[in-house]
């Protein structure tokens, strides 16, 4: 074996010794960061990536054009009692698991990569990290949703006109309200299980089997009651009702309140596992 | 200025890094060195508060990282080149890391020139390869203009030219008064990179001290001295006369001695008087690389055997052994990589105990506590004279003593294995 000295380059060497304790100091002031820049960061992150284009465009492409369809195939008299934002509900029962999905990739999708240690090496604030991820994905789904629920509205209202003697514009909001706030439970569920798969399977149970449950239930005398409950407030009943689909006037807005406080469990898991575990 | 106090981390049973102490100073590169698995990642993720420490904490110019108002413009750090997602492309990666922090976008474009990757600005990053991400990593870190500066293995995958000027850059950053801890497991790049090193294994500090210190302590002088081959007698006199005279002599491969203790002239002097003819008589230093893998071969963790192929072999006949495999000469014998330290009994090898500040004091007397376990029992039977190398051999732990037999000299167990190996290789023809 034949050992050589290494050989060493004195560069740097005689700088030290002029100033041996004194460090860099960049010439830029160093302003301290707050949620606006997280904010604008998580903009450009979700408008960066084809995971976002190609689940709100198949979503958009569910809600105006199942909607679409479904306005032109009704008569004036199927408004009766109904808001024009009907043919809208048929394209979110589908539509929402676009919005689950996109919730759960937005943060999972770090996870997966390995993203997610780089964001936390820029951003050790994680709470702020995570709080501008669920601002910027719910302000998205909500725009997206009003937009093109409001779109079936409008071109249904034009194609049968003064046939609806309901508001709509508030089942506009509710509808979009209650799809946003699924995708921003499927976001926390993500922060929490730091896994895709695992998370939007989570979700979309979370979603289906309340709905598909109840028909079991319900025939056992002792479990009737969970059963009826199930039936009540399950995510595709909650958006029917909202669309006043059973002809109600309460529009839903106790199932609305049950996702938000599900929704707030979950974010508050989120938040609470995001500071205490490990990257 | 990065700092680190009783570092601990446990995963469950498995102690990753234990009761780690350092300072990493501004003005020098520092290298952070270890086997595979001694905890270097995990030292460089607490560092960066991705990981919480079991105890002990460290801070960042007298901050923990996650109380930094603004890290990446105090902090860049390079983690691991894969950290990034692959469906963005590069220019929007790092814009988003810009925006996170405050920092204008022109700067995005800057640093991107900076690293060389313009043309593949807006490709997406899942096409780049090891070391184009090596690069975009580095963009990231240097992106904030930060005085402390992390870099995790910065130089896999990049070609000679990215290799060379991920040196310069490095040597140029410390010039400019920041702080650069560069964590690697290669030994021969951190003698051409840095001043100072930090050598772990097994989660505990091994050596905290310069380059320059590491090789006046680690790689002493040793001679290299040939007798004719002819004459093995002649050999044996001279290592008598030279072990005689307080040296200490060390067969190598290829029949010549290895000489420490001793000076070139009062070996040839030693030689001259035992009436002995030299073939060759020559200076040598013990690389970098050596006094290193000395250094670290009782903690390495993941060690490769010899591969034997005997699962391909048909099994031996009873009752025939399997022919005994002869290591070379010289090899696996204690005190192969290098000579032993210069003080022998007290810490396994050296490491200055400045009494500048209590930190060094403390940072020696840890290794030294650490030592005796992996490798108290190799300095003491290191300086073994050429001849009773058995019995030492006998004593050093099993990790060290097994010789590192290489596959190609490695001869195969029997005539069948020799007909698997050449049926093996004309099938890869």
């Amino acid at each position: 074996m034949t050992a050589q000295p290494t050989p060493r380059t004195p560069s740097p060497g005689a700088v030290r010794q002029a100033a041996p304790e004194t460090s860099y100091t960049s010439p830029i002031p160093i302003r301290r960061t707050h949620l606006g820049h997280a904010i604008t960061s998580e903009w450009t992150k979700i408008r960066s990536l084809r995971s976002t284009v190609w689940t709100l465009g198949i979503y958009l492409v569910l809600v105006v054009g199942i909607g679409l369809l479904v306005a032109t195939k009704t008569h004036d008299t199927d408004y009766v009692d109904m808001p024009y934002t009907i043919p809208a509900f048929f394209g979110l029962i589908l539509g929402q698991i676009c919005l689950i999905t996109l919730g759960v990739l937005v943060i999972s999708s770090e996870y997966g990569t390995g993203m997610i240690r780089t964001t936390f090496t820029a951003s050790p604030q994680r709470h702020r990290v995570l709080a501008a991820k669920m601002t910027v994905f719910f302000c998205v789904a909500f725009a997206v949703s009003v937009l093109s629920v409001g779109l079936v509205g409008l071109v249904t209202s034009r194609l049968h006109n003064d046939s609806s003697n309901r508001d709509w514009l508030d089942t506009v909001f509710k509808g979009s309200l209650y799809v946003s706030l699924l995708g921003v439970l499927a976001l926390a569920v993500g922060s929490i299980l730091r896994h895709s798969a695992g998370a939007i399977t989570t979700v979309l149970a979370l979603v289906l089997v309340p709905a598909i449950l109840p028909a079991f239930l319900l025939i056992p005398h002792s479990t009737r009651p969970i059963g009826n409950k199930m039936m009540e407030y399950n995510a595709p009943n909650a958006l029917a009702k909202i669309f006043h689909i059973d002809k109600g006037i309460d529009g839903g807005t106790a199932q609305l309140w049950v996702l938000a406080a599900l929704t707030a469990v979950a974010v508050a898991t989120a938040f609470a596992l995001l500071e205490r575990r490990d990257v | 200025m990065i700092e680190a106090v009783g570092l601990t981390k446990r995963y469950g049973a498995k102690t990753a890094v234990d009761d780690l102490s350092f300072r990493v100073r501004p003005g020098t590169v520092t290298g952070f060195l270890g086997p595979n698995g001694s905890g270097k990642s995990t030292t460089m993720r607490m560092i960066l508060g991705l990981d919480r420490p079991t105890a002990g904490h460290v801070t960042i110019g007298g901050y923990p990282y996650r109380k930094l108002p603004n890290a990446p413009r105090q902090v860049g750090a390079l983690l691991d080149a894969k950290a990034v997602h692959g469906g963005r492309s590069a220019r929007n990666h790092l814009l988003c890391l810009a925006q996170l922090s405050g920092i204008p976008e022109r700067r995005v474009d800057e640093v991107l020139g900076v690293v060389g990757l313009k043309d593949v600005a807006r490709k997406r990053s899942k096409g780049f390869s090891l070391g184009m991400g090596q690069r975009l990593g580095i963009a990231a870190a240097l992106l904030g203009d930060p005085q402390v500066l992390l870099f995790d293995e910065p130089v896999n995958g990049l070609d000679p030219e990215g290799i060379l000027w991920v040196r310069n850059l490095m040597k140029l950053l410390a010039s400019e008064g920041r702080t650069v801890f560069v964590s690697s497991h290669l030994m021969s790049e951190m003698a051409l990179t840095a001043e100072h090193l930090i050598v772990i294994g097994r989660g505990r500090l091994l050596a905290d001290m310069s380059v320059k210190d590491f090789i006046s302590h680690n790689s002493a002088d040793f001679a290299r001295v040939r007798v004719p081959a002819i004459e093995p007698q002649q050999r044996e006199k001279l290592t008598a006369a030279l072990t005689g005279a307080g040296g200490q002599v060390l067969p190598e491969a290829g029949g010549s001695l290895r000489v420490t203790g001793l000076s070139l002239p009062r070996i040839s002097d030693l030689a001259h008087e035992a009436d002995v003819r030299l073939w060759e008589l020559s200076p040598h230093q013990a690389s970098l690389e050596e006094a290193y893998m000395r250094m670290t071969q009782g903690v390495v963790d993941y060690r490769s055997t010899a591969d034997r192929r005997s699962g391909l072999q048909e099994p031996l006949p009873p009752g025939m052994q399997p022919l005994p495999v002869v290591p070379p000469a010289g090899q696996g014998q204690p005190g192969w990589y290098a000579p032993p330290p210069p003080q022998r009994g007290g810490t396994p090898f050296a490491m200055p105990r400045p009494a500048d500040d209590g930190y060094g004091q403390d940072g020696g007397g840890r290794a030294g506590r650490t030592g005796p376990a992996g490798y108290g029992a190799q300095g003491s039977v290191a300086p073994q004279a050429y001849g009773v190398q058995a019995p030492g051999a006998g004593r050093l732990e099993p990790s060290a003593a097994a010789p590192p037999a290489p596959p190609a000299s490695a001869p195969p167990a029997g005539a069948p294995a020799h007909d698997t190996t050449e049926r093996d290789s004309e099938d890869r023809r």
